[in-house]
């Protein structure tokens, strides 16, 4: 079947992962932290989110390339 | 209870989410030019695809919900329904039974029977199956507008409306590669989208440690953190024995080894080698899951124990309402943003479900229902067409069934308990089928019904501790045995149903005809088969080295969490 599943699931994690880490980012000291026992989980999140999501993009452009 | 305060960017991710389900589906539009490509997937997905799938179509709302709800009523002993209920019986159907469902050409369970056994075999293991599946999907729908009602305030029937509309379009337009690709995002999905919550769970309790000593102040949680160790006939879960013959051997094998939504996936992949890694590489993730689904609930006693203000379990009953662990730990420790992610989650859990049940209904209805008993012998085209409405017509049945469990709380109950009876026996009849050649077709036949019927017998005996409603059991009115729980005695009805299937299985072949001669069977039995021969270039690839890796880490497991 024609599709590369890794490349939605790369696009879609790099998406979430741009939007939450600027959304930690800018929310740094919100007392909104205070659940999450002080920890900026949404910047944290964001970034783990943006490495997997860009991991994830190379692989389906290594593929691509193989398969060419 | 209040709901939970969700802001744009919450919502903005629940969008996305829709949005490239969606597009997935529109993706493979172009794909489904015959019904095998609908249907199948065509046979061309890669192991690590199928792998992942396998598992995600069963980490359904029942798995997400229900384990953590386990995991808070039962502690640790409930990874039995990984360890010891799963994995054996994955690694079983990849090294033994994969290479008769893949290597026949049959392209459903059902059709293996028929190939195997005879028509009747086949009818009763598709209309069940065909039943079965339905009400699974609609209870999955049931339970995600109902938690979405309860949650977020939104209307029951605009969620239960949308959330069908979502996976029948992208059923609808992708087919069987539509749901097998969206359910590997949504594996992703689920495990990043709940990770923030236990590792932000666990250092609240003071990880593992501090758990256990908030777990030992209660007598009710005493013990929570082992997995062997409590095992005594007292204990809910049951004996030893009733968990490694029960739960181990019969319910478990009977799930992953003939149990055609798992198994269809495998089916799915693009070669022999790779139909035989599915459930191997399934199982690597499968084996960890118990960290991400478990532990949440163990997380909730211990916060419920060291009387954390910020954390409450709503009640039901006498009791806590264990079905809101997971909702209640994401609304204790996860700020807006993360949270989004999380209800994220837990939508793409119960979408699986669903989406995975929907594929598998429409492929038996399909091939072993209308191709086979209603309008045989037409075009490849007049198939995929019947594929593509039978999947409208599955929601919107499931539709249907989700408002029968809004109304009739037992009736599910009901229709679940008549499932297992038919379920544990159904194993029976593969061994026999698979691994004898003298197997007759009255005999696996005539074995299912003897062995559902004995289950229906035994349940109509005996009563868990505490039963309320006959739906337990004893509807005999003469209860001869009581069981500390209901799962004890699911995991002993299975033994007794799967035993007398057996005997009657091999005591009815033995007094009818073969009818299949040894020709016939080439592919389907086990001594009439050539050997497979792994085509794997490395050793590394070879299904049977990741089987002997998937079980040492099962046993080290095991071993650690005594």
């Amino acid at each position: 079947m024609g599709l590369d599943i890794k490349l939605p699931i790369g696009a879609m994690f790099t998406i979430f992962g741009i939007l939450l880490t600027v959304f930690g980012l800018s929310t740094g000291d919100n007392e909104m932290y205070e659940a999450s026992l002080n920890i900026n989980i949404n910047l944290w999140s964001g970034i783990s989110m943006l490495i997997f999501g860009i991991a994830m993009l190379f692989a389906a452009y290594k593929t691509r390339k193989k398969d060419s | 209870m209040n709901s939970f305060n969700l802001t744009w960017i919450d919502y903005s991710i629940i969008l996305i989410y829709f949005s490239f389900v969606l597009g997935i589906g529109w993706a493979l539009k172009k794909y489904m030019k015959n019904a095998s490509a609908f249907l199948e997937a065509g046979r061309s997905l890669p192991a690590w695809v199928t792998g992942l799938a396998f598992i995600s179509a069963n980490l359904g709302a029942l798995e997400v919900i229900g384990m953590a709800a386990s995991g808070a009523k039962y502690g640790l002993a409930t990874v039995h329904f990984y360890w010891i209920g799963a994995i054996p019986a994955m690694i079983f159907l990849a090294i033994f039974m994969m290479p008769f469902y893949y290597g026949s050409k049959a392209r459903s369970v059902p059709e293996y029977l028929k190939l195997r056994f005879d028509e009747k075999t086949r009818g009763f293991n598709a209309f069940s199956f065909a039943v079965m599946t339905i009400f699974a999907s609609g209870i999955s729908m049931y339970a995600l507008a109902l938690l979405m009602e309860t949650l977020l305030g939104w209307n029951f029937h605009m969620s239960l409306l949308i959330s069908a509309s979502i996976v029948l379009v992208y059923t609808y337009l992708g087919g069987l590669s539509s749901a097998i690709y969206n359910e590997v995002l949504q594996f992703f999905l689920i495990v990043i989208g709940f990770l923030p919550l236990v590792i932000i769970g666990m250092m609240k309790v003071g990880g593992w440690e501090g758990m256990v000593d908030k777990l030992e102040m209660n007598v009710m949680s005493q013990g929570f953190q082992h997995s062997w160790k409590t095992i005594s006939p007292e204990h809910p879960m049951g004996s030893w024995m009733g968990i490694f013959f029960g739960l181990g051997f019969v319910l478990a094998f009977g799930y992953w080894c003939t149990n055609f939504l798992v198994v269809q996936r495998a089916m799915a992949a693009g070669s022999m080698s790779a139909a035989r890694k599915t459930p191997l590489i399934g199982a690597l993730p499968k084996m960890f899951l118990p960290f991400l689904v478990i532990l949440p609930g163990m997380i909730a006693i211990a916060l419920l124990n060291s009387g954390d203000e910020a954390f409450t379990l709503p009640l039901k009953g006498t009791g806590y309402d264990y079905d809101l662990v997971i909702p209640m730990l994401l609304k204790r420790f996860l700020p807006t943003g993360v949270l989004g992610l999380g209800l994220t989650a837990l939508m793409a859990s119960f979408m699986s479900g669903m989406a995975g049940n929907v594929t598998a209904f429409n492929t038996v209805w399909t091939y072993d229902i209308y191709q086979s008993y209603i309008v045989p012998g037409k075009s490849d085209k007049h198939y995929l067409r019947v594929g593509q409405i039978t999947t409208i017509v599955g929601v919107a049945v499931s539709i249907l069934t989700a408002y029968v469990a809004k109304q009739f709380n037992n009736v599910m109950d009901f229709l679940q308990l008549i499932f297992a009876f038919i379920n544990a026996p159904l194993f029976a009849a593969f061994l026999m089928g698979m691994f004898n050649k003298r197997t007759t077709g009255h005999g696996a036949f005539f074995g299912l019904l003897s062995g559902t019927s004995c289950a229906a017998l035994v349940h109509g005996f005996t009563q868990p501790a505490g039963a309320t409603s006959l739906v337990k059991g004893g509807w005999t009115g003469t209860v001869l045995h009581t069981f500390p729980s209901e799962m004890a005695q699911n995991f002993w009805i299975a033994i007794v149903a799967f035993s007398i299937a057996l005997i009657a299985t091999i005591i009815i072949s033995l007094l009818t005809k073969r009818r299949k001669t040894d020709e016939e069977l080439v592919g389907l039995v086990y001594s009439l088969t050539p050997k497979v021969v792994d085509d794997s270039k490395y050793w590394y690839q070879k299904p049977v080295v990741w089987a002997i890796g998937v079980g040492a880490i099962t046993i080290i497991l095991s071993i650690i969490y005594w």
